[in-house]
């Protein structure tokens, strides 16, 4: 589903954009006009107020839009942008219970399953590209996965450990 | 001595003093205009040290403070902005206008003024200050909250509301008579649209003719064309904070930016000698008689804005804590309030009228900022839970809609 943001101008300031997060908490960002901006939290019990008001340099915004948005990055990266109709490129964080902590890859035997394919794993901001059978997988990896939306599912279910195999 | 050697002497200890006040006033969190007001106070007429070689000097200078104080006002809005807002906060506007400005002049009828100091004390009241309100909810960390437009949105209808407001003060205190005074407004309005029009459709073109590229020729141009139209405003008797003001507005984009940083250092020389010609303008044995009655119309109107920015809020659908947030955020009177109370004393209409403005300013402009941080305390959070935890047991069951 598409996040909606809203946007609200303050006159004199700049403009807010916030968004409501499926967990139910607002963050937004307030532009000044004079190229300032600060990410702000809202309160739980009152969410009205923010809670906190972060001031970013240019440098930090850009250091953390490229942290949240670095599905898109790899999207380019891999020169996969959805070419094919109905073909999508997803990230998968391996879940910390995930069985195949500590096993190889070839042994989700995703593709032949889900007949989407691995394309890349993400540890410690390193991209690590066609990864092999024999590549072993640790705690906090991301799994970058190409296929369809059915295929995608599967391998988030067989990473995640919920079908037998 | 030489005259101008006199001159420098004390202008140069007067600027160094307010320096040093404005650092000590700041470890306490305190706005600086107080502090000039009363620095003000001290000197000049029956104070301690009189100035008097560089009268003349800080008249001229707090001329051009108010200039600056309103043309860097309206840099700080687009005209899109200030017509855009004119729509959707007019109501708030306008609950704003009448229950603050009704207060000043019933106050003022009351102590035996005539209407004219009605009006201009009623102008005083009604006004929030801009620059300390904003300036506090960047300190509090509030411009993110959902309240903060309506707050901005209530200050850019008042600054606007000015706009006409000034004009007709203007003439009023000039004994135009109400032939003259309905033509000053009527060339006030018809200037007003006109600079809002051609800045909403102009305004890039006009920008475009400075560049931003030289920063000496921009700072000249648009500080020049500012004197220019204010002086051509004042002419007109539109007052020339207005025509500043419009200047500022019909400035855009990078220009305007830009311009805003060039002019501010400016700005805060001019309105530091605005704020100190003020108090000096002001005996300060006629202070104590006025106390009490700048008290009692102070804590009035604070009460009055914080109904104006709790039903404001409401409106905009806020909860409890951010109507309550809205309100105190809204008590702080400044600026403008001097420069009207500053018009009313150039032209000599009741005297009791400027140490009341001083008292009054002094007050709010110090325990306005201090209201602001209330509903930040634990306690008050606290005490307006348990009221909306009242009222919810009170209110009829709400059926939940999905």
């Amino acid at each position: 589903m598409r996040v909606r943001v809203e946007q609200t101008p303050l006159p004199g300031i700049g403009v807010r954009h916030d968004l409501v997060t499926s967990s139910g908490r607002t963050v937004g960002v307030v532009s000044h006009r004079n190229g300032r901006r600060d990410l702000v939290l809202y309160d739980v019990d009152d969410p009205d107020a923010c809670l906190a008001s972060i001031p970013l340099t240019d440098g930090e915004a850009e250091a953390l839009a490229d942290v949240l948005g670095a599905s898109l990055m790899l999207g380019q990266l891999a020169g996969l942008r959805q070419q094919a109709a109905g073909l999508l490129t997803e990230q998968i964080a391996l879940p910390a219970g995930s069985p195949f902590v500590g096993r190889r890859l070839g042994d989700t035997r995703a593709r032949t399953r889900t007949r989407a394919s691995i394309v890349a794993v993400l540890r410690d901001r390193e991209v690590i590209a066609s990864p092999g059978p024999a590549f072993l997988f640790e705690a906090n990896d991301v799994v970058v996965a190409v296929g369809t939306r059915e295929g995608l599912d599967g391998v988030t279910a067989i990473l995640a450990g919920d079908t037998d195999g | 001595m030489h005259h101008t050697t006199v001159l420098l002497i004390e202008i140069g200890a007067l600027l160094f003093g307010l320096g040093m006040l404005g650092r000590a006033g700041r470890r306490f969190g305190l706005s600086p205009i107080p502090l000039y007001l009363l620095a003000g106070l001290a000197f000049g007429q029956g104070g301690l040290v009189p100035l008097s070689a560089s009268k003349e000097f800080i008249a001229i200078g707090a001329q051009i403070g108010v200039i600056l104080l309103l043309v860097m006002l309206g840099l700080e809005y687009s005209a899109d902005e200030l017509v855009g807002n004119l729509r959707s906060a007019a109501p708030a506007g306008v609950i704003d206008m009448l229950l603050n400005a009704l207060p000043g002049a019933l106050f003022a009828l009351l102590l035996g003024w005539d209407l004219k100091a009605a009006l201009v004390l009623a102008g005083i009241t009604w006004v929030s200050s801009s620059g300390v309100i904003a300036k506090v909810l960047g300190d509090l960390g509030r411009l993110g909250n959902r309240e903060t437009p309506v707050i901005l949105s209530v200050l850019v209808i008042e600054d606007l509301a000015m706009a006409l407001y000034l004009p007709i003060v203007t003439a009023v205190l000039a004994n135009v008579g109400l032939v003259g005074g309905f033509s000053t407004l009527g060339v006030a309005v018809v200037t007003v649209v006109a600079v809002l029009v051609v800045a909403i459709r102009y305004g890039g073109t006009i920008s475009r003719l400075m560049s931003v590229k030289d920063p000496e020729a921009l700072l000249l141009s648009v500080l020049g064309l500012t004197l220019f139209v204010a002086g051509v405003a004042a002419e007109l008797q539109v007052s020339e904070a207005v025509g500043a003001f419009l200047v500022g507005i019909a400035l855009s984009g990078p220009v305007a930016h830009h311009a805003t940083q060039m002019l501010s250092p400016l700005r805060d020389l001019f309105a530091a000698v605005f704020f100190v010609f003020f108090g000096l303008s002001t005996d300060p044995a006629d202070v104590p008689p006025v106390l009490l009655p700048a008290l009692g119309l102070a804590v009035l109107t604070m009460l009055t804005k914080v109904a104006t920015g709790y039903l404001a809020a409401r409106r905009a659908g806020t909860a409890l804590p951010g109507r309550l947030r809205a309100g105190l955020a809204l008590t702080p009177r400044g600026e403008f309030s001097v420069v009207i109370a500053g018009l009313a004393v150039a032209s000599g209409v009741q005297p009791r009228l400027a140490p009341l403005a001083t008292a009054y300013v002094l007050i709010t402009v110090v325990s306005g900022p201090m209201l602001a941080r209330l509903p930040d305390y634990a306690w008050f959070k606290k005490l307006v839970r348990r009221r909306m935890a009242a009222q919810r047991s009170t209110a009829e069951p709400v059926p939940t809609v999905e």
